[in-house]
């Protein structure tokens, strides 16, 4: 199957990736490369912030998710990365042991004015756990290759 | 960490810098981001990119550990003079990330993050919130990444 490209992306549409199990070892290993917290880190340490308990670091939630989708649809897709991101939520902590889906609605699509070889595709990304309840929403405007360039 | 009461708008931290090499950015991109021109040089060429580029995820998390080490060291100097220290996080989220260039191999970027909001938090009054711009700027001077994130920080305690 050939690649998805821009136009292949329809507002409305809804796909889930996953699961995909989040331990306690991946949770403190990021942390202590990337985020060295203590709630990241340690569970007495963590049990006495606003945490509550050992959660994943707010960063390590955005690569989970970001590795969820990149397996799921992104690298099935003609994919020229992102510009950046629109928003981050983080709404509830990611224990350890939780298994997470992403669940993608694409939100709109537009062609690019200034390079008429590709298109963005708005998408929301929830992180979900086994309760459906959403942990963390990301949106970002993704970069896609056109399957036809449109000429002027 | 200073207490909420005692940080202001338009304060500035240089939160440090970091040298992104190619093992660091495949190894990031294989376990987070395997996206061929985040972990392929051949693949990177014939991409957008032109060649082997960090994934927007690294670039963003780099700043992240400097910030924490960052605090760490602030944390530190106010016990040798016997300050208090006041807790920080979690963020409730960011807004506004950008990613305005490449972040390509043996760049060197320079993050600075910039107090831009403070309020005290509705739903947990005795916290105050902390909005924070963030950048990063490559050995050209150019603006690579810039992100605005919010983070909850403890209140000055009131004396009963």
């Amino acid at each position: 199957m050939s690649k998805r490209h821009w136009e292949d992306f329809k507002p409305g549409s809804v796909v889930v990736h996953g699961p995909r199990l989040v331990t306690r070892e991946e949770i403190v290993a990021f942390a202590a490369e990337f985020d060295p917290q203590s709630m990241h880190l340690d569970e007495t340490a963590a049990a006495a912030t606003l945490l509550g308990g050992l959660a994943a670091s707010g960063w390590h939630s955005c690569c989970i998710l970001m590795r969820i989708i990149a397996d799921g649809f992104i690298n099935e897709s003609n994919s020229m990365g992102a510009p950046g991101v629109d928003e981050v939520r983080w709404l509830k902590p990611l224990r350890p042991g939780t298994r997470v889906r992403v669940r993608t609605t694409v939100l709109e699509t537009r062609a690019s004015s200034s390079r008429p070889e590709i298109g963005f595709v708005k998408c929301l990304f929830e992180m979900l756990d086994e309760q459906d309840t959403v942990l963390t929403t990301l949106t970002s405007p993704l970069m896609m290759r056109r399957r036809e360039v449109a000429r002027p | 960490m200073k207490y909420f009461e005692d940080i202001g708008v338009g304060e500035r931290t240089a939160v440090g810098r970091h040298t992104f090499t190619a093992d660091e950015i495949k190894a990031f991109a294989t376990r987070f981001d395997p996206q061929p021109f985040h972990v392929d040089e051949r693949a990177a060429e014939r991409s957008h990119f032109g060649r082997l580029a960090a994934s927007g995820w690294h670039s963003a998390v780099a700043w992240m550990r400097l910030m924490v080490a960052e605090r760490r060291r602030q944390t530190e100097a106010a016990r040798r003079l016997n300050e208090p220290v006041a807790a920080i996080g979690p963020a409730l989220g960011l807004r506004d990330l950008k990613w305005l260039k490449p972040v390509y191999v043996g760049d060197t970027i320079t993050y600075e993050s910039e107090v831009i909001e403070t309020r005290v938090s509705k739903s947990r009054p005795n916290l105050g919130l902390l909005t924070v711009r963030s950048t990063g700027v490559n050995q050209h001077g150019e603006l690579v990444i810039s992100f605005i994130s919010t983070t909850f920080v403890e209140r000055r305690p009131v004396n009963k």
